[in-house]
């Protein structure tokens, strides 16, 4: 990506952030009542969100060709077991990264 | 501002500057790795200052996402802002000329730490409020400026790199799993996910994925709200 397009990306991902942190106080004051349907989406919609982000970033992993997606699984089984020992982020983050980058360079 | 102040600040935003200036370095050297330098990686964290958004940012800039899709996933994955805003009406009520700098900075973290009624006593609240966001802000940027430094500087192998990304959503999904008993969501989520993945490859399932996640939220409400009453 240019320079003039990669600047107008980040100036989008900007005014669209932004605007989703105004938009409640601009629209609901405190009195007025926000419909529920908001609510209900707002509620549930990280869930699912980030669930499609941890698809997102596995989405270019061959699992029909060598390695099968073998230092992906690793790295993720390593984050999660890191997590439920520690409940530390940045440890699970930073030791399955760690494990990943060692994988890829040197094993597969 | 006396000493005090900004030592109770301080105190009260350490947590949030571990994790900022940790994965600010984690952004910095992943987006360097991509070929963008210090100047944009400074520019992405003042002016959209939103960690995961930031992230995917540098996946689909370096991949040459469209416009629209560069919109859309900023929308979705960004929406929940929508709701700390809705919950900070009261609280930022009388911020007065402090308000549009606040809801600008209003982050997960910084959401977490001024959405509680526990604020510093003798302190003036509109400038604690300020204060925290201005601090975190600042070791968001800082983070993100030394990652970039240090990928720059070290020229150590960063094949690999982007999985601290993957890492990071994977930890965000066991917190939200372990923080609920309601899996409906995050199961329709990963569900969605993979259908549309296989349908539409992975250059183009983020939209039809985000729109099939509405659509079922909303026919499965009876059912999601019903787990909610056990």
């Amino acid at each position: 990506m240019n320079n003039t397009s990669l600047l107008i990306s980040i100036l989008v991902i900007a005014a669209i952030t932004a605007a989703l942190r105004f938009i409640p106080f601009a629209v609901f004051s405190a009195n007025r009542k926000t419909p529920n349907i908001i609510l209900y989406l707002g509620r549930y919609l990280p869930y699912s969100i980030m669930a499609m982000l941890v698809v997102y970033c596995l989405k270019s992993v061959n699992l029909l060709a060598a390695p099968f997606g073998l230092p992906e699984l690793i790295g993720v089984f390593i984050v999660v077991v890191l997590h439920f020992l520690k409940r530390n982020t940045l440890l699970s983050i930073a030791g399955g990264t760690i494990c990943y980058m060692l994988l890829i360079q040197f094993v597969f | 501002m006396n000493k005090k102040f900004l030592k109770t600040v301080f105190i009260k935003t350490l947590p949030v500057m571990t994790g900022y200036i940790a994965l600010g370095i984690g952004f910095g050297i992943l987006f360097n790795s991509h070929g963008y330098g210090l100047l944009w990686s400074v520019l992405m964290a003042a002016l959209v200052y939103a960690g995961s958004m930031q992230y995917v940012a540098i996946n689909l800039i370096s991949g040459g996402a469209s416009l629209i899709t560069i919109a859309l996933t900023t929308l979705l994955v960004n929406a929940r802002h929508l709701f700390y805003g809705i919950s900070m009406i009261g609280k930022y009520k009388d911020a007065g000329k402090k308000k549009p700098y606040l809801i600008f900075a209003l982050t997960d973290e910084t959401y977490s730490l001024l959405c509680s009624d526990f604020y510093p006593e003798n302190a003036d609240k509109g400038k604690y409020q300020l204060a925290v966001s201005l601090a975190n802000h600042l070791y968001w940027i800082t983070g993100c400026a030394l990652g970039s430094l240090i990928g720059s500087a070290i020229p150590f192998n960063t094949a690999g790199i982007d999985f601290c990304m993957t890492a990071l959503f994977v930890t965000i999904f066991i917190e939200q799993w372990l923080s609920t008993k309601k899996h409906l969501p995050a199961v329709i989520g990963l569900a969605s996910a993979v259908i549309c993945l296989l349908i539409f490859g992975a250059d183009a399932f983020l939209i039809p994925t985000m729109t099939l996640i509405s659509v079922s939220l909303i026919l499965l409400k009876r059912f999601i709200k019903e787990a909610e009453n056990e």
